[in-house]
């Protein structure tokens, strides 16, 4: 073996007599151990507010057993839930993000991007508005449609390859194209139902339960494995095809197998959720500038992914208690902001 | 930040020149002939729009109501009705096709359209808080909300896209406009949910959507788009030299700055008042231009002037189709989405993602 040249910054650490080796980054993982300290303190907060604040003296009893059984539900099957769901569901958001954005080499590369949280949206319309059926369905039409766009999306921008412009612009016309048939399906509909289904559209945690959220558990524990192991040559891809090519990378092979495990991600959640946007943009790009990384690295963005959305989920419920506030309209709020607030601290450097 | 984006710019002439990819008409003739021929196609497309409608009237009674009115319900659904809403679908298809010819050629990037400055939601979301905390209802008030959203997400997104000494270029400013635009929509999106008597109400205006729209609205934007609609041309000389680069604009002698200004103001006008009269209205900013540039080449002393009268032809157009193609009548906003992003799709992969 040949000495190799790592980037500052950056310690090998050698196991099993060097038979198994890992790069760590030492910026890298400051950050997503301190982002982790953030997430479990936020979870901490979030169990003790709500409709009936509780000490943290009451969580730790309702666990162990000592508190009444109203306590023990409320923590357990109430807040709980939503928690582990906010945390998990940024997590997973922020890795398809992570992936897009890697695979689409553009900031801008989002499963918003691609038309899938416009074909959840639209999948979920069609069953609610027009066949009438009910959660479980409405779920099932999400995932459909989503599928559908992203499909169609990746299909269309297909000529000999997929490059990583021609998808995102593509996904900006079939988009626009879904929203309009939303506003269409919105408009035809009784006030009730519109508005039942523009929340449900906006993403929101507020009728989070267990129910929703084991199947999310499972999808992300069999999703986040295989993203692992394919994602490893997508640091070759940042090089573009040619050069990937010529160091034994098949791109479309690799690009195809991402696209499906990044969108049945998000599939995932936005079944559960409905469609939250903007967490998976702008968090690997948050995670990036944090850790100061060349490119998108998974495991920041999943801490950074978490920590943005359980804060999200909070401001949601506490902005307006005791009226709940969709997360999505936070996300979406806080994902701008942070888009002006680069463009402004950019404009600075100059 | 920028990466891919920055390669997707307007091709310059002198760049068109050297591909040998100018558009599909050379001389000056037949370029006037196309402008006088799609003239006429505008004057019949107005015509057969008194003819068409949801409710059928027999084409007799049309004429007869249109010569000398009358009294009668299906005079007055003519002349009270269909009448406005020809005349204010070609005002409102000149504002949007003048607008976006603008927008790309100063930001020179082929795919910029007011829905993507932030434009619509600005308006949108200005129209939500007229109807939410200042209690407006009908048309005629959201006029003056959207038309007030628009002109400040306009500088708002200016002022971001521009600051630093770098200026305002094209992907900072449509990353600017994405941006102001989310954040607006979302706290409109906010806003709706809490109060479903506004969600109500508005879900009808932001399709965009001509119908039931009656004369008053025209007056009411009217002088605004007269106003953009002069400025456009005069400005269109100067694009020529914008398209150049700013740095080879400026040696050449051009103010580049006062023209992105000059600019931006008639953008607003047309833009801010053309979605306070039908509601935001998506692609077509996008699609007049792009057929301009497909007939005549990147010289914008030609396109400026066939996008001032293809877009109101594809909007016409575009109505006319949604009130025969559906019983209930389909919003032309819906229309032009459909028919405009296919046409997206088409430029991205003809170009295969090259600068277009």
């Amino acid at each position: 073996m040949s000495a190799v040249i790592l980037p500052a910054g950056t310690r090998v650490l050698r196991l099993a007599g060097g038979r198994l080796s890992l790069r760590v980054d030492r910026r890298g993982t400051v950050v997503v151990l301190a982002l982790t300290g953030f997430v479990l303190g936020l979870a901490a907060l979030a169990v003790t507010l709500g409709e009936y604040p509780l000490t943290l003296g009451q969580i730790v009893g309702a666990f162990a057993g000592t508190e009444s059984d109203g306590v023990r539900r409320i923590v357990v099957d109430g807040r709980l839930p939503r928690i582990v769901m906010a945390a998990v569901a940024g997590a997973a958001l922020a890795l398809s993000g992570a992936i897009f954005q890697s695979m689409t080499r553009n900031p801008l590369g989002s499963p918003d991007i691609i038309g899938f949280t416009t074909g959840a949206y639209t999948g979920a319309l069609l069953v609610t508005l027009v066949v009438g059926g009910n959660y479980i369905a409405q779920a099932w039409g999400a995932l459909a449609g989503g599928l559908a766009a992203a499909i169609l999306v990746y299909v269309l921008a297909y000529t000999r390859g997929v490059q990583g412009f021609r998808l995102i612009v593509v996904g900006i016309a079939v988009s626009a194209m879904l929203h309009a048939v939303n506003g269409w399906l919105i408009l035809r509909a009784r006030l009730e139902e519109a508005l039942a289904a523009a929340t449900w559209g906006a993403g929101s945690f507020n009728e989070v339960g267990w129910r929703e959220t084991v199947p999310v558990l499972v999808a992300v524990a069999v999703l986040v494995p295989l993203l692992v192991v394919f994602a490893r040559p997508l640091a070759l891809l940042e090089m573009g095809d040619d050069a990937a090519r010529s160091l034994g990378v098949r791109p479309e092979v690799t690009r195809g197998i991402l696209l499906v495990v990044g969108v049945a991600l998000v599939a995932a959640i936005t079944a559960a959720a409905g469609p939250i946007s903007f967490v998976a943009l702008a968090a690997p790009q948050l995670a990036r500038r944090l850790a100061r990384s060349a490119g998108v690295s998974l495991l920041p963005s999943a801490a950074m992914g978490a920590a943005l959305l359980l804060a999200s989920d909070v401001l949601a419920q506490r902005l307006l208690a005791p009226t709940q506030l969709p997360v999505g309209v936070i996300t979406v709020c806080v994902g701008g902001v942070y888009l002006v607030a680069l463009l402004i601290s950019q404009a600075r450097r100059q | 930040m920028s990466g891919s984006l920055d390669s997707v710019r307007l091709r310059t002439p002198a760049a068109a020149v050297k591909s040998g990819r100018w558009g599909i008409l050379h001389s000056t003739r037949s370029r006037s002939l196309l402008l006088v021929a799609t003239c006429v196609a505008l004057l019949l497309l107005s015509g057969g729009s008194m003819f068409v409608g949801s409710g059928s009237i027999a084409p007799d009674a049309v004429i007869g109501a249109l010569m000398s009115g009358g009294s009668d319900t299906d005079s007055i659904l003519v002349t009270d009705y269909r009448v406005p809403r020809t005349l204010l679908g070609v005002v409102v298809g000149v504002a949007l096709g003048l607008a976006g010819a603008l927008m790309q050629a100063i930001t020179r990037n082929p795919l910029a359209d007011p829905g993507i400055l932030g434009v619509n939601s600005g308006a949108y979301f200005a129209v939500v808080l007229g109807i939410t905390v200042f209690g407006a209802s009908g048309v005629t008030s959201y006029v003056w909300w959207a038309f007030a959203g628009a002109i400040l997400t306009t500088v708002a997104v200016f002022l971001v896209g521009s600051r630093g000494r770098a200026g305002a270029t094209p992907v900072r400013l449509v990353l600017a406009g994405v941006a102001i635009g989310a954040v607006l929509s979302g706290i409109s999106l906010g806003i709706t949910l809490l109060n479903p008597d506004t969600f109500d109400r508005i879900r009808f205006w932001s399709v965009g959507s001509l119908q039931s729209r009656q004369i008053d609205i025209l007056w009411g934007v009217l002088p605004f788009i007269v106003l953009g609609t002069l400025v456009a041309l005069v400005l269109s000389r100067t694009l020529n030299v914008v398209a150049l680069g700013d740095d080879l604009a400026k040696s050449l002698g051009a103010h580049v700055m006062r023209t992105r200004v000059f600019g931006l103001v008639a953008i607003t006008l047309l833009c801010g008042a053309a979605t306070a009269a039908v509601g935001p209205i998506s692609f077509l900013g996008l699609m007049a231009p792009y057929v301009a540039r497909a007939m005549f080449g990147p010289d914008q002393r030609w396109v400026v002037p066939f996008t001032l009268v293809i877009a109101p032809v594809i909007f016409l157009g575009a109505d006319m189709l949604g009130r025969v193609a559906v019983s209930s009548e389909l919003p032309v906003g819906i229309v032009t989405a459909f028919v405009g992003a296919p046409i997206l799709i088409v430029i991205i992969r003809r170009k295969q993602a090259r600068p277009l």
